[in-house]
């Protein structure tokens, strides 16, 4: 006797009823295969076996792509946050004094702006304070270890500060390749030539990045002194006190023919370090120091790390003015 | 390129000409047929580089000069003179010609290891220069390293203690100058040439001077023997400063002369003020809209809103000359390339002269424009903008559109006051003026103290800026005023008209019907050379 044949239904049933199929019940066939297949298109296929996995390079740090930062939208939302935030927070927490724009009235085109660094208030008070037309045209080189870190700080830098990555911890040319097209397409940039915030309120050595771009692009590289920040926001502190600040910009510099990088990024030093003379005395003062060499060296002495802490002198918070006590 | 300036013949397809009238305008169509507009150049291309230049004109010096680097010496006395608030007009927008030249100067002196230096604002009987107008002048780094040890200061024309009699003329001319700027081992003047008067040796002669000194060619005799004041080969203003000089010169005082000229852009080529430098049939429709709009909101402001408006603005001005080295060789070049940017050739003259007053004029920088300065504007200086004779013929008329207020300013005009008062209402021949009433206010105590203490003018000014209309009211035979305070422009012995029409329908009363006019446009400003 041959077994009574079931019906289509009951073969459906009983299919679902094993528990292999347990997982799909529920769904009708044709949903099963539009969550594969957007589980297929959502899903990374797994490495095969025996095959070398290639790691994929992450869109932060160096490698974070910042053209769209330049992009009119992008430009637009930053002239806003530099006008209603930026320039109001740094006016009431830096309160600076900015002299020395009456230099710039002469140059036409891209500028490259080279100033000391103490701080990250740097940078917003260095926004605020760079004139139009440069202003709203501007990039800013930034470390691409600390301002693109990760996926929030990247998109953050080149949107606010219109920053591009630059390596710190390895040889790169991504970086002055990149700021050598934007200087060529108009572009100003902002640049701290000591590549990093000074620890002690003295500068470092300037390096040559500055005056390598300067050389190649014809754009003036503008030495620019920053006094205060370092009280405002010093290294190792989140957040800000109110102090005053004083920007000077120095006379816009050109590279001598047949100079190289190095004796450039001196020569530019040399000169920041004659606007910081200049505000500590006056120009003419400055000017007599300068022709006989005896301008004050913004490096600080060379004495052990702690002296040159205690020769700053006023920086120490127990210096400020306290009323007295009557 | 710029185009030269040119004559217009009026025709009925002229259309009306923009006349200045003080801090407004009017619009004027000018009869057909017999009516002439001198419209200026268009501001010549600057130097690209100017600091370059100055530079450049420092190490390469013209006439018997060394280079002023080699005249630099360590331990030596150096004093920088340079020109007030009168010029350039209207103010130039930073940075200031004058501190460029005086930061190139200063930059050569402390590399020679000079450190007796001192500034002096060569104001001669001008008032005081404020904080601010000399910060804007030198610039904030030069005044902050000078000013505040007393190394930046104003000359002080009434001070006996500052002053050095030199010696006098053939002609009996006393010369009498700042006592440091005499006694220095050598003396940089830096000058701005906004017309062919300024520089040379009237810098030093008349800028650092006294009223002793001053007197001997601020007066009738010198304005009317002047043909004009703005062409030094037929100036007696000219002729006495250069006698002056050769006397500063004999005595051993050493003058590098630093003489800049400017082109004339003065409302710049964008923005809304732009409209008032171009040619009125080459406006669009965007300036029309403009120059209507403005003229309609200047009609209907406060005069003292109008005032701060002009008086804010700072003109685009740029250098295109520099040249240093010995006063009369580089003054030579100077006034060529004045010249270059100012002279527009002019056929004839015609019975009536017309110009639209600005609202700026020397002597009222941040200031009010009173009648005496309006006078001396149109009749002094707008006049004697010629070569060779008048635009206007002897016996002619000179009509004139400016508001003409009754109105002073009381810290910086105090003897104008009373010159209004008490001398044009008794004469208005610069003559007997002279004789009967300088000599009161020249040496007035308390206009000397406002001179010397405030930011006055000195007493004996507005007497001077009488004198400067001399050689006019003697050439012309009426004045009318358009649009002015009738009681103010009848003070000044001049008539007054509601209109243009009126004026002229006045003036064919001296001069005919059928009378040719001619129109100087201005500003920016411009030289007839009359053939």
């Amino acid at each position: 006797m041959s077994p009574m044949p079931i019906t289509r239904k009951q073969a459906i049933d009983l299919t679902k009823r094993l528990p292999i199929n347990k997982s799909v019940k529920g769904f009708s066939r044709a949903g099963s295969r539009a969550t594969r297949m957007v589980r297929a298109i959502l899903t990374t296929p797994p490495v095969p076996n025996g095959v070398e996995k290639v790691s994929k390079e992450k869109n932060i740090g160096a490698n974070y792509d910042t053209d769209w930062a330049r992009s009119y939208p992008a430009r637009f939302a930053r002239v806003v946050v530099l006008n209603a935030l930026m320039k109001p927070i740094v006016d009431l927490i830096a309160t600076p004094t900015i002299v020395g724009t009456d230099r710039l009235a002469d140059i036409d085109g891209p500028v490259i702006f080279a100033a000391n660094h103490h701080s990250h208030a740097d940078t917003p008070l260095m926004m605020t304070a760079i004139p139009e037309p440069w202003r709203n045209r501007l990039f800013i080189g930034a470390a691409a270890d600390y301002w693109f870190a990760n996926r929030i700080t990247s998109p953050l830098s080149a949107l606010l500060i219109g920053a591009i990555p630059v390596e710190r911890q390895k040889v790169s040319r991504k970086a002055i390749d990149q700021s050598l097209e934007l200087l060529k397409e108009g572009w100003s940039m902002l640049i701290f030539p000591e590549g990093a915030r000074s620890s002690d309120g003295w500068a470092r050595p300037f390096t040559s990045g500055t005056a390598f771009l300067s050389s190649h692009t014809g754009a003036p590289v503008v030495p620019v002194y920053l006094r205060g920040t370092n009280k405002v926001l010093p290294k190792g502190r989140n957040f800000p006190r109110p102090n005053p600040t004083f920007v000077v910009f120095g006379a816009p510099m050109y590279a001598l023919e047949g100079e190289d990088s190095k004796t450039f990024a001196a020569r530019i030093q040399d000169a920041v370090a004659a606007l910081a003379d200049e505000t500590s005395s006056d120009w003419w003062q400055a000017q007599l120091r300068a022709a006989t060499k005896a301008t004050p060296a913004i490096e600080g002495p060379a004495l052990g790390a702690w002296r040159r802490s205690w020769s700053q002198g006023t920086n120490r918070r127990d210096a400020r003015r306290k009323w007295p006590n009557v | 390129m710029p185009r030269p300036g040119f004559v217009l013949d009026v025709d009925r397809s002229t259309p009306p000409i923009l006349f200045h009238h003080g801090e407004g305008f009017r619009f004027e169509k000018l009869p057909p047929g017999r009516s002439r507009v001198i419209y200026p150049a268009e501001p010549i291309d600057p130097i690209k580089n100017p600091d370059g230049a100055i530079r450049d004109a420092l190490e390469n010096p013209i006439g018997d000069s060394e280079p002023l680097r080699a005249l630099l010496k360590p331990g030596m006395k150096l004093t920088i003179a340079f020109d007030d608030i009168s010029l350039p007009l209207p103010p130039m927008k930073s940075p200031d010609i004058r501190q460029r030249v005086i930061e190139a100067v200063l930059e050569l002196a402390a590399a020679a290891g000079v450190d007796d230096v001192m500034l002096i604002a060569a104001l001669a009987l001008h008032r005081r220069m404020t904080e601010n107008e000399l910060r804007h002048a030198v610039g904030d780094r030069v005044y902050d390293a000078f000013a505040p040890h007393g190394l930046l200061v104003n000359h002080d024309a009434e001070d006996p203690d500052n002053l050095l009699y030199i010696g006098s003329t053939d002609q009996g001319e006393e010369v009498e100058i700042n006592k440091r700027a005499a006694e220095s081992d050598l003396l940089i003047y830096v000058n701005i040439n906004l017309v062919s008067m300024d520089g040379g040796w009237k810098s030093t002669a008349t800028g650092l001077s006294s009223y002793r000194s001053l007197r001997h060619h601020h007066n009738p005799k010198t304005m009317r023997h002047s043909k004009s004041f703005m062409d030094q080969h037929r100036s007696e203003l000219h002729s006495s400063n250069w006698r002056m000089g050769k006397v500063l010169r004999d005595s051993g005082v050493k003058v590098f002369q630093i003489e800049t000229t400017m082109n004339n852009n003065v409302f710049g080529t964008e923005g809304p003020m732009s409209v008032l430098q171009k040619r009125e049939w080459e406006w669009t429709l965007k300036d029309r809209i403009t120059a209507m709009g403005m003229k309609a909101a200047l009609d209907r402001m406060p005069a003292r809103s109008k005032r701060s408006i002009f008086q804010n603005w700072q003109a685009p001005h740029a250098m295109t000359s520099v040249q240093a080295g010995e006063v009369e060789a580089v003054h030579k070049i100077t006034t060529e390339n004045v010249y270059k940017q100012h002279l527009v050739s002019v056929e004839g003259q015609t019975d009536i002269l017309t110009m639209g007053l600005p609202y700026i004029s020397p002597y009222n920088v941040n200031s009010i424009m009173n009648p005496i300065l309006v006078a001396c504007l149109g009749l002094g200086y707008f006049f004697n903008l010629y070569r060779g004779k008048p635009p206007v013929r002897e016996g002619g008329v000179v009509i004139m559109s400016h508001p003409t207020p009754w109105e002073f300013h009381p810290v910086h005009h105090p003897s104008y006051i009373d010159f209004f008062d008490q001398v044009l209402t008794v004469t208005h021949d610069p003559v007997r003026m002279e004789a009967e009433f300088e000599k009161s206010f020249a040496e007035d105590e308390w206009y000397r103290h406002l001179y010397r203490t405030s930011y006055a003018y000195h007493g004996v000014h507005p007497f001077y800026m009488w004198y400067w209309c001399s050689h006019a009211l003697q050439h012309v035979g009426q004045v009318i005023i358009v649009g002015g305070d009738v009681r103010a422009v009848h003070r000044l012995g001049f008539k007054a008209a509601s209109t243009l029409q009126d004026a002229l329908e006045m003036a064919s009363d001296v001069v005919g019907r059928d009378a040719t006019i001619t129109h100087l446009h201005n500003p920016p400003v411009l030289m007839a050379d009359v053939s």
